[in-house]
């Protein structure tokens, strides 16, 4: 037999585990993430376009996109703005407590969602400690879409933070110091040189809070109010489908966020792709 | 300092201290931006976690540890953790051996696969517990065989169990996998080299060098396994008792009117959060020390 | 042992980095693998150890007549010194160096007063006596390269090889460090293969030099030999300044050493800057006519810049301080030039 002339074959890695690692890892991203996640494009695979279009475009569907889009936007740039400010003020200044604050801005990450979702209702509702200020002035939060809003900068609020940080501790300070030598005032050294060299970080901070904001869930639902029309998001809408039984739908609409969640990662890797080549230089 | 003592015999010009380096800002912008900054955390981060305890607390001690103890809560407690105590371990294992393949070895779909990795972190927690409705659920792929076998898996523990893998299952990995790319791979040559197997090698060498990335990785896969809401909710059918999780239970009773014991509930997770905020900054530092050592 | 490495080929994708190289190194010498960085050196060695694999199908390691290309890297008891050192940041300088004894299967390992033993006596040898418990990040870069040494040899290896093993020092302790070896290789007398991108350090402490150039060896030979006998163009560049003279020049800077005229004078001539001899330009004497440009003076060695007068060449010559003086030269002033030794090739090729 020919077998018997082959000679051993010289082990083509070093370092074992390789096959070990691949088939274990494979096997399990496939059947906890992989094979589900089709589950969801296949079914909707089997709908008609009429079907489909009629569930993913109905007004009420429509509003909820409009929201979830809008809100998220919103939430994503006040949490730029304010995000580069913290991130600035841990990064250059000390003050007593700058740890403590340091360590709580990832709240959001630790504390559950619905946790967060009735204490933030219970601050802005007519009673609440912030909420009781803002109703004398006509500014309702709680059960409207400035609630969704709140809960969504919430949630997001330490994605720019984190982003920044560390290109913000990269920094060198020669580069301020060159701008100065060279005659510029603080504005000029900080909106000529620091911005433009932040900027792509604060990019890819904004889109990983708006992508996390735009399926969150469980903090809005409580604030929310989950008026049809009005204050309701498109997570919320495919849980309402669900509860009717309505399979197809709901899977509809959750292959539309779907695509648009991976659009998002897509971007997001490119954009990560730019800051790290950005900050190389 | 030398600079401090007031000195009549030199006239100096312009003392080193006065001059206001390049990198630092004006008194008075130091100042605002960090009363902003503070205020901003004050009303987004501060309000909402002391909210939380103020409203567990408003009928008195008594009706808290009422809350608490009452059967669903401890049955929501349990099934709170015996989802995390499956959920993190699997994840634990995956993360450390999808670390060791795309760390420690070149081939062919590697950035591919580690994006793959990052998925269940883009997907909407309700869609997490959706797709699982749809393979394991009655209408789902597997939903009549199951049913013929007696077997429940959604409205029911597994799926709970499933689905909060799921949503928890990039975070070891992605704490791993840039830690031991940074690392490199000579000192595990260096222990073959010397002799070492393969278990040898990763027990003696490679997990004494990647424990804090490790640690952080679980702490904070546990924080998350434990607080989600979303994806647990779509499968868990809410059975008092029996498929409500912590965060479910708070549902329940928020919806009911019962405050008090929803953020009484809610108190425990919000004090989970902070254990959690505790030891990562802890593991931060240690992290911090041992590389400086 | 002897190590012998025949046609060994190494490919990563488009690139080839070690094309049918063979490699000798004797029993008990030192050896050194000299290159510039990309020539495929650390590949080679890195092969021998078998931490990389040859492209299939390809040549053999032989370890002392026994072929080892598929014996796996922790069982060819070869002591391998990576460039970085590669020590184990967790654990102490002993831990360290006890490793490759305390992973044994129980029956080969020595009991544990043995092993602390051992550690001590290497570490008596090299030289880092009481440091036993320190960490790799408390050692200065000169004592962690000794820790990597030790380590390697507390297996009784039957061969060293060192990657690049000097590479990450500064240049003071890189000088004291490199002589310590070369006694400490003459103490222990471990065939040793080491890859060096720096040719005064190849030069100063190998028995015997392999150069390699874009993943080939260009030549194998002693110090001296290399040095002197160039087998080719990039053997003479790269080990140390050299001149290269074009055209017809050569015949009237009149060659020591009895090599063809007409050879010279078509070809191409290198020449090191110490083997130029100047001599004030006095009617009827020898040589090449050239004006100094420039002189530099550093330490017991003067370099000028000459330019010949007729082709308007740039030569660099280095001659003593001493001799700079007695003969009287600075710039502007017109010299001879003539060639001590000089070499040419036939085989011609642009660097």
């Amino acid at each position: 037999m020919t077998f018997a002339a082959t000679l051993p074959r010289p082990p083509r890695r070093v370092l074992p585990g390789f096959g070990l690692s691949l088939g274990f890892t494979l096997a399990y991203l496939g059947l906890i993430v992989l094979i589900p996640l089709s589950a969801a494009f296949l079914k909707t695979a089997g709908m008609s376009w009429d079907e489909f279009v009629t569930a993913v475009a109905s007004p009420r569907v429509l509003a909820s996109y409009r929201l979830s889009f809008l809100a998220s936007l919103a939430a994503g740039m006040v949490n730029m703005f304010f995000g580069l400010i913290v991130s600035w003020v841990l990064v250059r200044y000390t003050f007593p407590g700058r740890r403590i604050v340091d360590a709580l801005v990832d709240l959001p990450f630790a504390l559950p969602t619905a946790v967060a979702g009735i204490a933030l209702t219970a601050i802005y509702s007519k009673n609440g400690w912030v909420g009781r200020w803002l109703e004398p002035h006509g500014i309702k939060v709680a059960f409207t879409e400035l609630g969704v809003f709140v809960a969504l900068t919430f949630i997001g609020l330490p994605f720019v933070v984190r982003t920044l940080q560390p290109v913000l501790l990269e920094l060198e300070p020669e580069i301020e110091e060159a701008a100065a030598s060279l005659g510029a005032n603080r504005w000029d050294a900080i909106t000529r040189v620091i911005l433009p060299e932040l900027f792509p970080a604060l990019l890819t901070g904004f889109a990983l809070a708006f992508a996390r904001a735009l399926g969150e869930y469980g903090s809005v639902v409580f604030i929310s109010g989950n008026m049809p029309m009005r204050t309701e998001i498109t997570p919320l809408l495919i849980i309402t489908k669900l509860e009717q039984y309505d399979y197809r739908g709901a899977t509809a609409i959750a292959v539309v966020m779907l695509v648009a969640s991976f659009s998002m990662l897509l971007l997001i890797n490119l954009l990560q792709k730019w800051s790290r080549r950005h900050h190389r230089i | 300092m030398a600079t401090a003592i007031p000195s009549t015999l030199v006239v100096s010009p312009a003392p080193a201290g006065m001059t206001p380096r390049a990198t630092h800002d004006p008194v008075w912008v130091r100042w605002t931006l960090t009363a902003v900054a503070l205020l901003f955390l004050l009303f987004f981060l501060v309000l909402p976690l002391a909210a939380v305890f103020t409203e567990a607390l408003r009928r008195g001690v008594g009706a808290y540890f009422a809350a608490v103890r009452e059967p669903d809560a401890l049955a929501a407690i349990r099934l709170t953790l015996l989802a995390a105590a499956i959920a993190v371990p699997s994840n634990l294992v995956f993360g450390v051996a999808a670390a060791w393949l795309i760390a420690k070895f070149q081939f062919r779909g590697k950035s591919l696969l580690t994006t793959l990795i990052d998925l269940p972190f883009a997907v909407s927690p309700v869609i997490s517990g959706l797709i699982y409705v749809l393979v394991f659920g009655l209408q789902g792929w597997f939903g009549e065989w199951l049913l013929d076998h007696d077997i429940k898996i959604i409205f029911a523990v597994p799926g709970i169990v499933l689905a909060t893998t799921f949503v928890t299952f990039p975070f070891v990995a992605r704490e791993l996998i840039p830690l031991m790319q940074a690392q490199g791979a000579d000192e595990e040559y260096a222990a073959i080299t010397l002799g070492a197997n393969g278990w040898q090698t990763f027990w003696r060498v490679t997990l004494p060098n990647i424990k804090w990335g490790l640690l952080y990785g679980v702490i904070l896969c546990n924080a998350r396994a434990m607080g989600e809401f979303g994806a647990v909710s779509v499968v868990s059918g809410h059975i008092r008792g029996e498929t409500n999780t912590m965060p479910l239970h708070v549902e329940i009773l928020y919806n009911e009117y019962n405050f008090v014991a929803a953020f009484a509930v809610a108190s425990l997770l919000a004090l989970l959060a902070i254990v959690t905020l505790v030891l990562k900054a802890l593991v931060e530092w240690r992290h911090a020390q041992s590389r400086q050592a | 042992m002897s190590i012998h490495a025949s046609n060994i080929r190494k490919t990563f994708g488009a690139f080839t980095a070690l094309d049918g190289v063979d490699l000798n190194v004797p029993r008990g010498k030192l050896v050194a693998l000299l290159g510039p960085s990309g020539s495929g050196k650390t590949t080679l060695l890195r092969i021998i150890a078998g931490l990389e694999h040859a492209d299939p199908g390809s040549g053999q390691i032989q370890f002392h007549g026994e072929d080892v290309t598929n014996v796996p890297a922790g069982e060819r008891k070869v002591g391998f010194v990576f460039q970085h050192y590669a020590l184990f940041r967790h654990m102490t300088v002993l831990e360290n160096i006890a490793f490759g004894l305390r992973v044994r299967r129980r029956r080969d390992r020595p009991p544990a007063d043995e092993i602390t033993d051992r550690v001590h006596r290497l570490l008596k040898l090299v030289q880092l006596e009481g440091l036993d418990a320190r960490y790799p990040s408390q050692l200065s870069g000169g004592q962690r390269q000794r820790v990597a040494l030790a380590r390697a040899l507390a297996v009784e290896p039957k061969v060293l090889l060192l990657d690049e093993p000097f590479g990450a020092l500064d240049a003071k302790v890189r000088k004291e460090l490199r002589r310590w070896l070369r006694r400490f290789h003459d103490e222990i007398q471990l065939t040793t293969l080491f890859v060096t991108h720096d040719q005064e350090e190849a030069l100063e402490i190998a028995d015997e030099v392999v150069i390699m150039n874009q993943a080939k060896v260009e030549q194998v030979g002693t110090p001296q030999e290399v040095y002197d006998k160039p087998a080719s163009p990039f053997v003479y560049q790269f080990l140390g300044n050299v001149n290269v003279l074009r055209g017809q020049v050569p015949e009237q800077v009149g060659v020591h050493q009895s090599r063809s005229a007409t050879l010279i004078a078509n070809g191409v001539v290198y020449v090191r800057p110490h083997d130029i001899e100047l001599s004030p330009d006095v009617p009827g004497a020898a040589g090449a006519v050239a004006v100094i440009r420039y002189v530099h003076v550093a330490g017991p060695q003067a370099r000028l810049s000459v330019e010949l007068v007729q082709t308007r060449e740039n030569v660099e010559a280095e001659i003593s301080r001493t001799e700079l003086t007695a003969l009287g030269l600075g710039v502007g002033d017109l010299v001879r030039l003539r060639l001590r030794q000089s070499h040419s090739f036939d085989d011609d090729y642009a660097i």
